[in-house]
């Protein structure tokens, strides 16, 4: 028991440290609604895709009752996520922490996007600007005969 | 016995497949008709045996014939027989099985139509479907046998074969394992089906297409030839997703319908490619554009599919649907390779030849529109792709696990399907070739207006977020236009003399393509507004009530009653919990959320109770409770508005399909009429 | 009319089409390659690793040489893994006065309170610590908990157990085997 309260005056020590600025969640119990907030954009690090917000299982539970232990300590909302990621990896996050490789996932859809839509336009403007084969026919007293005939069915 | 049976129907079947694929090239190669035909006889010749096989399968299920090892893992004494029935689809190797049965029917029902016409097309259609076909039986007999049967040695060990092993006897467990928990739902009797149904009904097209790349042919009479084919597959893909939305919603305890699990996606993709498919063939009927563009589509709707069903069961991605790993994932990948390289070679060959020397003449013509429908759905296609790749890159790339979730997809895509909406809403008004801003204006401005008009109702009754009000404006925007279309075209007939109503009906009857498309369009509408509504505006609580406390969410209040703990029929225990719904002190009615936990997979469930109405659904989760006495009990609540609209979209998919897809007679017979007239031939009596 | 220019950016479009896809193709492939390979196997050579246990002590690469070491990944959300516990336990004692074997737990994802919790529960004494960032588990390839890994003196894989102990004996024979000369 001694242990654990000297663990967690230890995390609490090092996590004050760190952001100076964060909003001191909650204070003696914070509430399940804050909780699913940040478990909201967490993972169950065991079963596969199924946010921790939702995740039935005992041990989600005991995730969830962990959220509300480290809020209560005093932990900011980011620092609930940094201990989640030092503990179980980057993948219990619900999208990619930024940096690295991983900024290939925020930049590539808006570069695809514009890429594509710089081709379609290209292959649009392309396409009107074809030599107009048809221009050759306006010369002939056939033509102006036509157009005659449909000016005259148009009134 | 029945067992045997079915293996036999599953080993002919597969015999007659590798049989029909060599004699339709054979009879290609020769230019033999009687070879051709002998090919279209095997391929009708699967389905019955199939169908045998399925059956024998279904039977042995229902028969809790628990020597069969597939009878034993996903059937249980205690489940009642409408699963034990559909536990066909419910393991890996019997919805192999299934996946096999409807593609031999599909491929049967396409050799009963009259080929006359289309005998150069024949052999290829056949070749791709048999081909298919093969690969997918392969799977069944050599990796994941639904009819191997279990059998105990003298040392007591138990292994499996399919027939009696030298001094061995059959070991009949007392009790199957049972069916997963999540898929014992009346939900499962139908999901899995129609999702199956719209995969493989989209072999069928692209079997067309290849049959098109072979011959050389660059006329578009293989759309037409399967345009039917294509609109049902896509309402078989889109009710599959829908309805998987809907039973993830009811049984899944989330609050939500859809979480942009890889699987869900896998599944997604394809209606993605089917669905820009659909519109774009039309400009290559009308304008002969888009060759490329359709090709391109039928053949990744084609893949995709394949890919979907990979992703499943390959051991390659981990999702709640995702079957057991086995050794079939290097195979289907195999199989993916090949038929991607191979369409894709064709195409490449036939590019040149399949240019049009038609040109876009407006950047706000129909065609150039409809162009940029393609780039759109085509966008959003390779933004979930990447979604789903991107964690497996990330492993082997930089050792990393990352998980991409809900939030990517959505911002991501959240502005193309803003614009799909305003597409929907501008294409029908605009022109064949020319277009001008000014006469798409005169067209817009009314039914502009009126949504602009509608937008502002909103804003003042407290709307505030600019994304719902956003969404909200184009789909007031698309309904007016739709409604517009109908009106005006009505109103040309009644100038005629035709009354309204008769205007209306003839209207939709001479052009159920088109008008059965805006009705789905209309559809599309409606799920927007469900989505919109549960996306901005839900809200959610949890708390911990003693009897008689309440949770309060928006205008909404529940109390907890009571509790009360017993077993059920099927082997469950289940915590059903009572609370009564109030809405603004108002009582309302009774919900019933309950934890249901299955004694012999020891798996929990959360049933949420639901209170639907076109409004909202109030949406109520038993999260936890004091054990033995019931004195205090943690609730989840939802608050979910608008979300009743996405399932009745879903029902006006299916009227607009059926309007778009009804064949028509009448018209049928003008056309070839106008055909043989063309030809200079004599009418044919059909 | 093909425009030189015209057909260049074709070509060039379809080269990075089809590169495209062979990377897609090859990603895929090398995932599902890893995912057959399963779990490690007797011979392979141990991972390395670091261990820091809930009282802070470190073992690394350093303390584990030359020793023969058995690597227990459970958790306390694990119910098959409470099968074991008493028969590890009761191993440990055995080979604890020799400095040469050592028992190490990793705790598999799992919340400090509760891990601690089922320690105490049954009495284990030997060094456990979290799993930090699930390293040791994928660095082992292992799939679910409890898997059990033997490492010899040489520091190869010599014993694999995927699932819990059904006793004593199991452990104990497969140390002893190792411990001769």
């Amino acid at each position: 028991m001694k242990r654990l309260a000297l663990l967690i005056a230890l995390l609490v020590l090092s996590g004050a440290g760190a952001t100076p600025a964060a909003a001191q969640e909650g204070g003696p119990t914070p509430s399940p609604d804050e909780v699913n907030a940040i478990a909201k954009n967490l993972y169950c690090p065991v079963c596969a895709n199924v946010p921790l917000d939702v995740c039935g299982t005992a041990a989600c539970a005991q995730w969830r009752q962990q959220i509300a232990d480290l809020l209560a300590a005093g932990y900011s909302q980011q620092q609930v996520y940094d201990y989640f990621v030092q503990q179980y990896g980057p993948s219990v996050l619900a999208a990619p922490p930024p940096g690295g490789f991983n900024w290939l996932i925020y930049l590539l859809p808006p570069a695809i996007v514009l890429l594509g839509g710089f081709l379609v336009w290209r292959s649009l403007t392309a396409w009107k600007r074809k030599p107009r084969l048809k221009a050759k026919l306006c010369n002939t007293k056939f033509a102006k005969k036509i157009e005659d005939e449909l000016k005259a069915r148009r009134s | 016995m029945i067992a045997d049976l079915g293996f036999f129907g599953l080993l002919t079947a597969f015999l007659l497949a590798l049989y029909g694929c060599a004699a339709a090239l054979y009879g290609h190669w020769q230019r033999s008709p009687r070879w051709v035909a002998s090919a279209r006889a095997a391929t009708l010749l699967t389905f019955p045996l199939l169908t045998l096989s399925a059956l024998s399968l279904v039977y042995s299920l229902i028969d809790l014939d628990f020597q069969i090892e597939y009878v034993a893992s996903v059937t249980s004494r205690s489940m009642p027989l409408y699963l034990r029935a559909t536990a066909l689809w419910g393991g890996q190797a019997g919805s192999l099985l299934f996946w096999s049965w409807l593609m031999s029917a599909f491929a049967a029902a396409v050799m009963l139509r009259d080929w006359r016409r289309d005998r150069d097309f024949q052999p290829w259609v056949i070749l791709v479907c048999l081909a298919t076909l093969a690969f997918f039986l392969a799977m069944v007999l050599f990796f994941e046998n639904p009819f191997v049967r279990l059998w105990q040695g003298i040392t007591g060990t138990v292994w499996t074969a399919l027939w009696q092993p030298g001094g061995a006897l059959p070991y009949i467990p007392r009790d199957g394992n049972g069916l997963n928990p999540l898929l014992r739902h009346p939900g499962m009797i139908i999901h899995p089906p129609m999702l199956y149904l719209g995969f493989v009904s989209f072999v069928i097209p692209f079997a067309f297409a290849i049959a098109a790349l072979v011959t050389g042919r660059s006329d578009d009479r293989w759309i037409r030839v399967t345009r039917r084919w294509t609109l049902v597959a896509w309402l078989f893909l889109s009710l599959g997703l829908l309805l998987g939305s809907r039973w993830a919603y009811d049984v899944l305890g989330w609050g939500g319908y859809w979480g942009w699990d890889p699987v869900e996606i896998a599944a997604f993709m394809p209606w993605l490619t089917g669905t820009a498919f659909l519109h774009s063939v039309m400009i290559q009927e009308k304008r002969g554009l888009f060759k490329h563009w359709n090709l391109l589509l039928v053949i990744l709707t084609y893949d995709l599919v394949i890919f979907g069903t990979f992703l499943t069961r390959s051991g390659v991605l981990s999702s709640v649907h995702a079957f057991a790993q086995s050794a079939i994932g290097p195979l289907f990948f195999l199989f993916i390779s090949v038929t991607l390289a191979v369409s894709l070679a064709l195409l490449s060959r036939r590019w040149q030849a399949l240019k049009s020397d038609v040109e876009m003449t407006s950047l706000l013509s129909r065609e150039a529109l409809f162009l940029l429908n393609n780039f759109l759905f085509v966008s959003i296609l390779v933004i979930c792709f990447l979604g789903v790749i991107f964690p497996l890159a990330s492993e082997i790339l930089t050792g990393q696990q990352i998980t991409v979730g809900p939030i990517y997809y959505e911002s991501a895509t959240r502005p193309l399907w803003a614009a799909l909406l305003l597409l929907m809403g501008v294409a029908p008004l605009s022109a064949w070739r020319a277009s001008t801003a000014r006469t798409l204006g005169r067209a817009i401005w009314k039914p502009l207006l009126g949504s602009v008009l509608v937008a502002a109702i909103m804003l003042l009754n407290g709307i505030r977020q600019p994304g719902a009000l956003l969404g909200l404006w184009l789909c007031a925007y698309v309904v007016l236009v739709t409604s517009y279309e109908f009106w005006r075209g009505a109103q040309a007939r009644q100038a005629k003399g035709e009354n309204f109503a008769l205007a209306l009906w003839r209207l939709v009857a001479r052009n159920r393509r088109r008008y059965g498309g805006y009705i789905i369009h209309v559809g599309v509408v409606l799920i927007a507004i469900g989505i919109i509504g549960i996306e901005f505006f839900q809200q959610e609580t949890q708390g911990r009530l003693a009897i008689g406390e309440q949770l309060q969410a928006s205008d909404y209040a529940i109390e907890y009653v009571s509790l009360a703990e017993f077993q059920s029929a099927d082997g469950r225990l289940v915590d059903r919990a009572v609370v009564n719904v109030y809405r603004d002190g108002v009582f309302v009615r009774e919900l019933y959320p309950r934890q249901d936990f299955y004694m012999e997979s020891q798996q929990p469930m959360t049933i949420p109770g639901l209170h639907s109405t076109w409004e909202t659904d109030v949406y109520v989760l038993l999260v936890s409770w004091e054990p033995i006495t019931g004195g205090s009990a943690t609730f989840k609540m939802y608050v979910n508005p608008l979300v009743s609209w996405v399932w009745l979209g879903g029902f006006v998919f299916i009227v607009g399909t059926l309007v778009a897809a009804w064949p028509n007679r009448e018209m049928q017979a003008v056309e070839l009429q106008a055909r043989s007239r063309a030809r200079g031939l004599p009418l044919k009596a059909r | 009319m093909n425009k030189p220019k015209e057909e260049q950016t074709s070509i060039l479009g379809r080269v990075l089409a089809w590169i495209f896809l062979l990377a897609v193709l090859a990603l895929v492939a090398v995932q599902l390659d890893r995912s057959q390979r399963g779990v490690l196997t007797r011979g392979e050579a141990a991972p390395d690793f670091t261990l820091t246990t809930f009282d802070g002590q470190v073992f690394g690469s350093s303390e584990i040489e030359g020793k023969v070491v058995l690597v227990n990944i459970w958790a306390s959300w694990c119910k098959p893994c409470e099968q074991e516990a008493e028969a590890l336990q009761a191993a440990w004692l055995q080979y604890e006065g020799r400095g040469d074997v050592l028992f190490l737990g990793v705790d598999y994802v799992d919340t400090e309170k509760e891990a601690l919790a089922y320690l105490d529960r049954w009495d284990i004494s030997y060094p456990n610590g979290p799993d930090l960032g699930t390293q040791i588990y994928t660095a082992f390839r292992a799939r679910g908990v409890p898997e059990t890994f033997i490492i010899n003196k040489m520091g190869e894989v010599a014993y694999v157990k995927i699932g819990p102990f059904q006793g004593i004996d199991e452990i104990t024979s497969v140390i002893d085997r190792l411990l001769e000369p």
